[in-house]
């Protein structure tokens, strides 16, 4: 649990989840991003974009303080993360399945075996699924099984890498709602590092854009997700679609 | 009595197969299969020296196994290099110094093994090993799967990723340094790895792997034991034999556990 970290002290605002200030991370020589600092409020959720390249799987890193940095991170006190990574360490063919993973995040934070069967309900992860080898899951049964694991623990925040990474249109769409609805639900605080401007546009209370080793932009996606913003960001002109029922 | 070995030995011999074939799950799980190969010749200058000083090898081959894995946590910590680049370099080279240190009959036993009769001490170390690898697997394999899954899963679930590692390594270390008074320096690595192999091929879960990879490695020691012991021959060579012979099986077979 994130309390449990060195260097990462309560927040100073009871309002806010989370608040990063003169945050800096180097490999070597190379500044991947430099003295960024921005706050979020508890039950919000903050997109995070950029190109490739732009760091922001590193801030995850950072943030969770499995990666060496400089400057503050202030998760509020009590915090409990989830996390969904944008790809898995693990070899695909390993008889390793959604059940071994579930009960393993299960048994380590201390939730009730019950908790397991609710959480692969409540994201739409059938139990027949859960007992096959992941390996053998889809690409959308797969990102499912992540996201279960990420709500065993009781999350109050939680932190996906591209949650939709290879899932199917339909699937996607079928994804982003799902956890919409349980962030809604459960009064989750919310990080997501996406690439699809649609959903951020639709989905996000505040943007943080990544570019060129620092902050780019931090804002409501109404009021920073311009044209020439995006454009001085990507380096090219960006498409996306505004949903008119932004929720 | 198992072949040569008397009740104790045959203790010992089963409680490294159960240790092996757990530990073996999760080596070959992180990618460790040449570094288990590689991490058991560290023993080698550590018995030389042990010869050297007129104490008994077998200490020197734990010390050294514990400082190897020690040393290998710290490479990992600060280069931020994989498992299996750093084992691969620093234990070939132990090898090497370990084969000038031990000579003649030491170092063909240190090699490939020998059976001959356990002490009472040397029993009850061992048997004391085997339980101490057996525990920390079973208690901690939650935690070694989310940390094989994802170490920021692990993390965020409250486990200390690093220490956990060091850990893992100090137990492979351990069952390494069981095996070496009869299956040998060369072919330790190899009684943890090809029966977690075979059980990885077969097993269609977690659990029935490392259910798998025990009894393969167990039978390949009861019986290699035996029958080295018929043929007159090194004990490790013909117990690796006996589990290659269950891999090659396992090619022909269908998950089923």
């Amino acid at each position: 649990m994130v309390s449990k970290g060195a260097a990462r002290a309560p927040c100073g605002s009871a309002s806010n989840a989370l608040e990063v200030e003169g945050l800096s991370v180097r490999f070597g020589e190379s500044i991947v991003f430099d003295a960024l600092s921005f706050e979020v409020p508890r039950g919000s959720s903050l997109a995070i974009i950029g190109p490739n390249g732009a760091g922001k799987t590193v801030l995850f890193k950072a943030l969770i303080g499995a990666l060496p940095h400089e400057g503050s991170v202030r998760w509020a006190a009590g915090t409990r993360l989830g996390y969904v990574p944008q790809k898995l360490d693990i070899e695909r063919d390993l008889p390793v399945t959604g059940d071994d993973v579930l009960r393993a995040k299960a048994k380590v934070t201390g939730a009730p075996t019950s908790d397991v069967a609710r959480a692969i309900a409540a994201v739409g992860f059938s139990a027949s699924s859960s007992r096959k080898p992941i390996g053998a899951l889809s690409g959308g049964q797969f990102q499912r099984l992540l996201v279960a694991t990420a709500l065993l623990g009781e999350p109050t925040t939680l932190l996906l890498d591209e949650p939709t990474a290879g899932v199917d249109e339909p699937g996607q769409v079928s994804m982003n709602e799902t956890i919409a609805r349980l962030c809604r639900e459960r009064g989750l605080t919310v990080l997501l590092i996406s690439h699809d401007l649609s959903v951020v546009y639709r989905y996000a209370s505040n943007v943080l854009c990544l570019a060129h080793g620092s902050k780019a932009c931090f804002g409501a996606p109404t009021n920073v997700l311009t044209p020439t913003m995006l454009e001085g960001i990507y380096g090219a002109p960006v498409a996306y679609h505004v949903h008119e029922d932004r929720s | 009595m198992i072949g040569g070995l008397d009740a104790g030995g045959a203790a010992v011999a089963i409680g490294t197969g159960i240790a092996a074939g757990l530990v073996g799950c999760f080596a070959l799980m992180r990618r460790m299969t040449l570094a288990a190969d590689a991490i058991s010749h560290i023993a080698l200058p550590g018995i030389g020296v042990a010869v050297l000083l007129r104490i008994h090898p077998m200490i020197g081959g734990v010390a050294a196994l514990l400082f190897g894995a020690l040393l290998v946590w710290t490479l990992e910590q600060r280069t931020r290099m994989s498992t299996e680049t750093v084992i691969g370099v620093v234990f070939s080279m132990a090898l090497a110094a370990g084969s000038l240190l031990a000579t003649g009959d030491e170092l063909i036993e240190a090699l490939f093994g020998g059976s001959g009769r356990f002490t009472v001490i040397e029993t009850l170390v061992g048997i004391a090993v085997a339980a101490v690898v057996v525990t920390f697997v079973l208690h901690q394999r939650h935690r070694l799967v989310l940390a094989l899954v994802s170490p920021e899963i692990a993390r965020t679930s409250g486990i200390d990723v690093p220490r956990l590692n060091l850990r893992f390594l100090i137990v492979f270390a351990l069952t390494i340094a069981l095996g070496l008074r009869y299956v040998g320096v060369l072919l330790i690595g190899s009684l943890a790895i090809i029966p977690a192999a075979t059980a990885k091929r077969l097993a269609i879960n977690l659990h029935g792997m490392l259910a798998i990879s025990v009894a393969v490695a167990v039978f390949a020691t009861i019986a290699g034991t035996y029958v080295s012991h018929v043929l007159h021959r090194e004990t490790g060579p013909v117990v690796v034999l006996i589990a290659g012979g269950c891999f090659v099986v396992s090619l022909l077979s269908r998950r089923c556990a």
